[in-house]
């Protein structure tokens, strides 16, 4: 196979070409992350007027820390949560929209438009609709015998925000599945209920494996997202709360970082959250990219 | 046209420049709305009372927002000469040393007028070091008081003129509202764990919130607040929100607490002083009586003074110009003249910060006019402060605060007790405490 290569005969010009995006790599995603580092072996006041270097004590301080260990299995809840709710409502919508012929365009760009919606303005939407003293939804939970309060009960808060955190996120998965959807070839499927499979069957059998890695990969954005993108909703409907029932592990770093202006601990754990996006990426690039070639 | 337009444009250069002439004090504030353009107004008046000095107002969003946007900036070397400090930062503030420069020391090196016996001595004793040197300049200082649905009080077959004095006449009042149907709650609170319902409540009652006097003798405090009363005081909340006396309006200030009132659906409201503007142009459609904040008759039969809230002015150090800190100096006086600061206490509903803006209201007759506009004063001028009535100073109380604030969220929901959740908040709190004199000790 052929390739088009570029051969250049100065040394320097490579380089030179590269330059503004390693500038910028280095000025806003190395420099930053060092510093991160750095900041989480020191112990700090806000002011920055006195240092100690302490080691790893922000770290064994955090996985001794009943708080942290709780934002852990929050934040795990969360996006599997998230993750499950948005990717199955998506795909459910993705496939009926595909069995429609004629509005098939129409809906899809209805389904599109809340991407562009700000977290925030859909975290301040979903806050108001379910406000326990104003809101729409607490009210009309009343008539089933359900007192809505997610300001004193965690599961409400819980469930709250992983409708919110996926609302958001049903757009991008759709579109991902209606493309999916489309480059499954006609004939397989043609095949299959010509051998007398019912619509049902055709799905689980022929259409859903081959959808596959677009699934894959879905799990992996749809992950992502919730663990990192998903500050400005919790921040817009529980601020972390009740009882810290909703602090996943990105809100608690900036409660304690920014608020608590805690700053060691706080570099510790985005350290630590660092560390899971990398393991993220690991994953998505060693299978995805593989699995893609079926 | 053209002619005019130009005109325009040498005139709006003109000006530009002549501002220039003046140096600039940045002040970075946290007042919004109707406070914020108060707030401007006073800096524009003494703009334009002289020259030499420009203070230029900057809104940075919530009180914990301006703090962190101050300290990063001071970390940038980019920080503003004035910053409005909440109290609860104070102790950050103080302990912060080689980033203050205490305004006692700013205002005697510029040889401007200072005398803290002209201040209320509340106010003082909170913003005071160990040496009774007052380190932040006080400016907008309140503290919580009780406003009250008179129409609803009057439904529910209640005495209108008549404000319950006791948490038990609260929860009794409010039980009495709740039975007739006035309204479907009787009372909330805004900082219902932290500033009204335990930083208060233990200095109401005087009860420590921590040893070495609340904080104020030095880092190594540790948090007392989980007594045995105000364990039963919690414990009472949650039975009285069961009761559907008592209506939660969510941490921190209490988002939901004003709207309820507001609404006619709360016929108490226990929230700051400085709220007391808000309350009379939101309470459409009713009469609002006012009323001091109850105390607890089970544990103390004389209540001390409450403590205050609100914020002061720090000025950081390391500004290029030395006259900058010359103008903050000149504005500071200008700040405390009596008729400055009681316009800014009768708009506002802030505390007057010193004896002769009190003494100026008088002579105005504002508070004869007014009624219940002198509440807040004299519940925060009651009685002989003690140690544990003077105030809280810890460090990361923001932090603690929000701690408090989940520990109290947990008693309402029914998973701990009063005592297991204070015991709790009171451990994770010295935790943070430990790592701030840690921090700010070497």
């Amino acid at each position: 196979m052929q390739t088009k290569r570029t051969v250049f005969h100065s040394r320097v010009l490579p380089y030179f070409l590269l330059a503004p995006q390693l500038a910028v790599t280095l000025v806003f995603f190395l420099w930053p992350a060092a510093q991160a580092i750095w900041q989480s072996f020191l112990r700090q006041d806000p002011f920055g007027l006195r240092n100690t270097f302490v080691w790893f004590q922000n770290y064994t301080r955090l996985f001794n820390d009943p708080d942290y260990l709780n934002s852990l299995g929050v934040t795990f809840v969360f996006s599997v949560g998230v993750t499950v709710l948005s990717m199955s409502l998506s795909l459910l919508f993705a496939v009926c929209v595909s069995r429609v012929l004629r509005s098939a365009r129409f809906y899809t760009t209805l389904l599109v438009w809340p991407y562009a919606v700000a977290p925030a303005a859909s975290g301040l939407l979903w806050w108001f609709m379910f406000n326990p003293s104003v809101g729409i939804i607490p009210y009309l939970l009343t008539f089933l015998g359900y007192t809505w309060n997610h300001r004193l009960h965690p599961n409400d808060a819980m469930v709250l925000i992983i409708i919110a955190a996926a609302w958001k996120q049903i757009s991008y998965n759709f579109l991902f599945f209606v493309a999916g959807l489309q480059s499954v070839p006609q004939s397989l499927t043609e095949a299959a209920a010509i051998d007398g499979a019912g619509p049902v069957k055709r799905f689980w059998t022929v259409i859903f494996p081959l959808l596959s890695p677009t699934t894959f990969f879905l799990v992996v954005i749809n992950i992502t997202y919730a663990m990192f993108d998903t500050f400005p909703i919790v921040d817009a409907t529980t601020s972390g709360g009740p009882s810290q029932s909703t602090n996943i592990l990105v809100y608690k770093v900036y409660a304690d970082g920014f608020i608590g202006l805690n700053l060691g601990p706080s570099a510790a754990q985005s350290v630590i959250l660092m560390l899971i996006v990398v393991l993220l990426t690991i994953v998505q690039f060693r299978w995805i990219e593989r699995k893609v070639q079926y | 046209m053209f002619k005019k337009l130009s005109m325009a444009a040498v005139a709006v250069a003109l000006s530009a420049t002549s501002s220039l002439a003046a140096t600039e004090v940045t002040w970075w504030h946290a007042m919004g709305g109707e406070l914020g353009k108060k707030l401007e107004e006073i800096a524009n008046k003494f703009n334009e009372s002289q020259s030499d000095y420009k203070v230029v107002p900057v809104f940075k969003g919530t009180y914990p927002e301006t703090l962190t946007a101050a300290i990063a900036a001071f970390r940038a070397g980019q920080q503003p000469a004035i910053v409005q400090v909440f109290e609860v930062g104070t102790g950050t503030m103080m302990a912060a040393k080689g980033a203050v420069y205490p305004v006692y020391k700013l205002m005697a090196d510029n040889k401007e007028p200072w005398d803290p016996k002209t201040f209320l001595a509340p106010v003082t004793g909170y913003y005071s070091d160990t040496e009774g040197n007052i380190l932040s300049m006080p400016f907008n200082s309140s503290t919580p008081i009780l406003y009250y649905n008179k129409d609803v009080f009057k439904k529910a077959g209640l005495d209108p003129e008549v404000a319950p004095k006791t948490w038990a006449e609260v929860a009794s009042f409010g039980k009495k509202v709740v039975d007739a149907g006035a309204a479907p709650c009787g009372f909330t609170i805004s900082y219902a764990a932290t500033w009204v319902g335990l930083e208060n409540y233990s200095a109401i009652e005087d009860l420590p919130f921590g040893t070495l006097q609340n904080g104020f003798g030095g880092l190594k405090t540790e948090f007392k607040f989980n007594g045995p009363a105000q364990a039963a005081f919690w414990d009472n909340l949650k039975k009285w929100q069961d009761e559907k006396v008592f209506k939660y309006g969510g941490p921190g200030g209490g988002a939901d607490t004003a709207p309820m009132f507001y609404a006619q659906q709360c016929a108490i409201y226990m929230g700051s002083s400085a709220s007391r503007a808000g309350v009379i142009n939101n309470a459409k459609g009713f009469q609002v009586g006012f009323g001091q904040l109850p105390y607890d008759d089970t544990v103390t039969k004389e209540p001390k003074n409450s403590i205050i809230g609100g914020a002061t002015l720090w000025v950081l150090n390391g500004q290029k110009n030395p006259d900058v800190y010359k103008g903050a100096a000149k504005f500071f006086t200008y700040l405390s003249k009596p008729e400055i600061q009681a316009d800014w206490h009768q708009f506002t509903g802030y505390l007057p910060i010193t004896n002769a803006a009190y003494e100026f209201g008088q002579k105005q007759g504002y508070y004869e006019k007014n009624p219940g506009s002198d509440i807040a004063i004299r519940q925060i001028t009651r009685g002989t402060p003690s140690d544990n009535s003077k105030g809280v100073r810890f460090g990361n109380l923001t932090q603690i605060r929000d701690l408090i604030d989940q520990q109290f969220e947990a008693v309402l929901s029914g998973s701990k007790t009063g005592q297991q959740a204070l015991d709790d908040a009171a451990k994770a709190g010295n935790a943070i405490l430990r790592e701030f004199e840690a921090a700010n000790s070497n």
